[in-house]
């Protein structure tokens, strides 16, 4: 029995910057033409060992074809809510998510992340059963359980029905059912998040399971079929509050990253592209009351280029447009990072005013024309895609794959996986780290990262660091 | 063996120390004071959200108090229900031991409504029946020697106030010592200690309800 609450719990954002740095990364590995399973990398992170930098363990699943995007820890410092009273839970489980499965992977990373195995793994039939959703996305520990949003309904195809958040238990690993009571005119998903302590949750909305699962749909897109809309919901009612559409043409809202610090009422959004002008954009929420509002606060301008050098996507455009597919928050609130996975460019926003986002630093790395190489003078294939900041902030970890078949329509050459190290300046500025390589095993992509101890994408804080 | 008078006062020193035992628990809410303080960046917050927790501390104490209150009007059962109560107490507690799950509903309560929030945990977690058992002890050892020549109604009324009374004492204590707690956390050691004194209680709580029915019982053979 647990006595006192977990070490990698934090009760404020200050706590968990001034913990002791990350030694240990996990990333996803995919076999991109599914001809192998899915598996977890851990790899060393800590500049003092000999292994740094290296693979020293790595999971292998069973099953093949289940294509994992995003995952996350069974419990997290939102633990220390002083509301659930419930801290007594352990940092100890990583929830993988098969996408294109439907099928859940529980790791047990105890006793050492060397000796991580599988702990249990929940059938897709399972979640079909008790939730009517289906293709598991976005992992957050919450007050009552493990918040897992997904973009498909129920049906072979996912699109008889909403997509919405389940819920599962985070000692047993039940499924619990469905989160939702009233979803309002929600009928897309991607990301969600929220500020626990003010009892609100954001949501956005990529595309139902036709839409991306064989493919970017042009049509769809151009057509601006996909999602444009955000979701504001009452936590503890369970209810959809508001919903604002930025406007069909911004197409695809996906990562949502509140303030870390609960008495900042505000957050960011990556919208992947305009329809209008092929440009990615950031957009600042908060809220005024009891009402949540939302404007574009940054836009990145896509670059032209000799249809010759497109692939068949982009040929009729004569341009690349920067695809915004993550962004992610430092701890302390202050920088934005925004990859543009088109263009093959990471962004460092200053976001100390919120509304107001400064561009202090930038890299290229990759691109679908651009094709920057490494700093190190190794080809950097695909473009910066998932982000994943160091508690401290001094370190971003980047992965270079976004979704199989779309890596394969925006870079036919393949996305052979890389994850790279990116230092950061703390008054601004940013350098991919020269020194830093992993050797990722052929035939694998690589997508989320998650660091030992909590990162910038899955702690919720319950207390202000005031 | 003790006189009444010492059972009496003894009884009312396991108010107190009820009250400053929930008082500690972080399950009951301090650690939500502090939070109220560093969100609004003034030291009133603490001590409003302390109110607020009283205010339902104590209706869930009296809830469960005051009907017991009523049934010692049945005064030739007095010692039935002391035993009934007893056994009920032990088992919640065991309960408790055994199922260490927090009631999901629990999440549903917005974080707004502290005094609410406060009323549901207390009532979750048996904070009231732990007092049950002294509150009979009270009631035996407060009513005359012999309490045939008062009518009914007068020992129920006098019941129903001392139900009030036990709770409130008991609420005061309680908040008295969650107050200092959270005061200390947000004024002088920070947040950092935050999880340092958050112990787990679950297993301890569990066996001090079992514990006081245990007492409960002795006293209704011996007292």
């Amino acid at each position: 029995m647990i006595q006192r609450p977990d070490p990698t719990f934090h009760a404020s954002p200050k706590l968990a910057i001034e913990a002791p740095p990350e030694k240990f990364a996990y990333s996803l590995l995919l076999s991109s033409d599914f001809s192998k399973p899915d598996a977890l990398a851990v790899i060393d992170v800590d500049p003092a060992s000999s292994d740094y930098g290296k693979i020293f363990h790595t999971i292998t699943m069973p099953n093949k074809g289940d294509e994992f995007h995003h995952f996350g820890w069974n419990a997290c410092s939102s633990a220390l809510s002083p509301l659930t009273g419930h801290a007594f839970v352990e940092r100890r489980f990583l929830i993988i998510p098969g996408l294109r499965s439907s099928r859940l992977y529980i790791i047990d990373t105890k006793p050492h992340p060397t000796q991580a195995k599988i702990h249990k793994i929940i059938e897709p039939e399972e979640v079909f059963h008790k939730t009517g959703y289906s293709r598991p996305h976005t992992v957050h520990c919450g007050p009552d359980g493990i918040y897992v949003s997904t973009l498909g309904g129920s049906g072979p195809n996912g699109t008889d029905g909403p997509p919405g958040i389940f819920i599962i238990d985070c000692e047993t690993f039940d499924v619990l059912g469905r989160w939702e009571i009233d979803r309002g005119p929600q009928t897309l998903h991607y990301d969600f998040w929220w500020n626990l302590p003010r009892n609100y949750m954001v949501s956005s909305e990529w595309g139902l399971p036709p839409q991306f699962e064989n493919g970017i749909v042009p049509e769809d897109l151009l057509a601006n079929k996909y999602g444009h809309r955000v979701h504001f919901w009452d936590l503890a009612g369970r209810r959809n509050v508001q919903t604002i559409d930025l406007g069909a043409h911004h197409q695809m809202a996906l990562e949502i990253r509140p303030a870390h610090d609960p008495a900042r009422e505000y957050g960011f959004l990556g919208v992947v592209v305009d329809t209008t002008n092929l440009e990615g954009s950031i957009w600042t929420w908060w809220r005024e009351g009891e009402k949540f509002r939302i404007e574009k606060t940054a836009t990145i301008p896509p670059e032209k280029a000799d249809p010759d050098m497109l692939p068949p996507l982009l040929k009729g455009f004569g341009a690349v447009p920067p695809l915004v597919t993550d962004i992610d928050l430092s701890l302390d609130d202050k920088f934005l990072y925004v990859a543009c996975w088109g263009t093959g460019e990471l962004r460092q926003y200053d976001v100390t005013d919120p509304r107001k986002p400064k561009l202090t630093g930038s890299i290229h790395a990759g691109g679908i024309v651009r094709k920057s190489p490494h700093r190190s003078g190794a080809t950097f294939a695909g473009g910066p895609q998932m982000l994943e900041i160091s508690r401290d902030g001094k370190r971003v970890y980047v992965t270079n794959s976004l979704y199989s078949t779309w890596d394969d329509q925006f870079y036919p050459d393949g996305v052979p996986g890389t994850v790279a190290l990116v230092n950061v300046n703390p008054s601004g500025g940013i350098e991919i780290d020269k020194n830093f390589e992993v050797e990722i095993p052929e035939g694998y992509r690589t997508h989320q990262i998650r660091l030992e101890g909590g990162d910038c994408s899955t702690d919720s804080f319950c207390y202000s660091s005031a | 063996m003790l006189t009444a008078g010492g059972w009496n006062a003894g009884l009312w020193l396991a108010v107190v120390v009820s009250g400053l035992y929930h008082g500690t628990n972080p399950g009951m809410g301090w650690p939500l004071a502090v939070s109220a303080g560093l969100f609004e960046r003034r030291s009133a917050a603490v001590f409003k959200a302390l109110a607020l927790l009283g205010v339902g501390h104590l209706a869930a104490m009296a809830v469960v108090l005051l009907p017991f209150g009523l049934l010692t009007m049945l005064i030739a059962w007095s010692r039935q229900i002391q035993v009934t109560a007893a056994v009920l107490v032990i088992g919640f507690g065991i309960f408790l031991f055994f199922n260490r799950r927090h009631p999901r509903v629990l999440a549903r309560i917005p974080p707004t409504k502290l005094a609410l929030w406060s009323f549901a945990i207390a009532v979750a977690h048996g904070a009231g029946l732990m007092l049950v058992p002294i509150y009979l002890g009270l009631c035996t050892t407060t009513q005359p020697a012999d309490p045939g020549h008062e009518a009914a109604i007068v020992l129920a009324s006098n019941s129903l106030i001392l139900a009030l009374a036990v709770a409130a004492v008991h609420t005061a204590a309680m908040i008295a010592a969650g107050g200092v707690i959270a005061w200390s956390v947000y004024r002088y050691l920070g947040l950092q200690v935050l999880s340092k004194l958050w112990i787990n209680l679950d297993a301890f709580w569990a066996l001090s309800l079992v514990a006081i029915g245990l007492l409960d019982l002795y006293a209704a053979g011996y007292a």
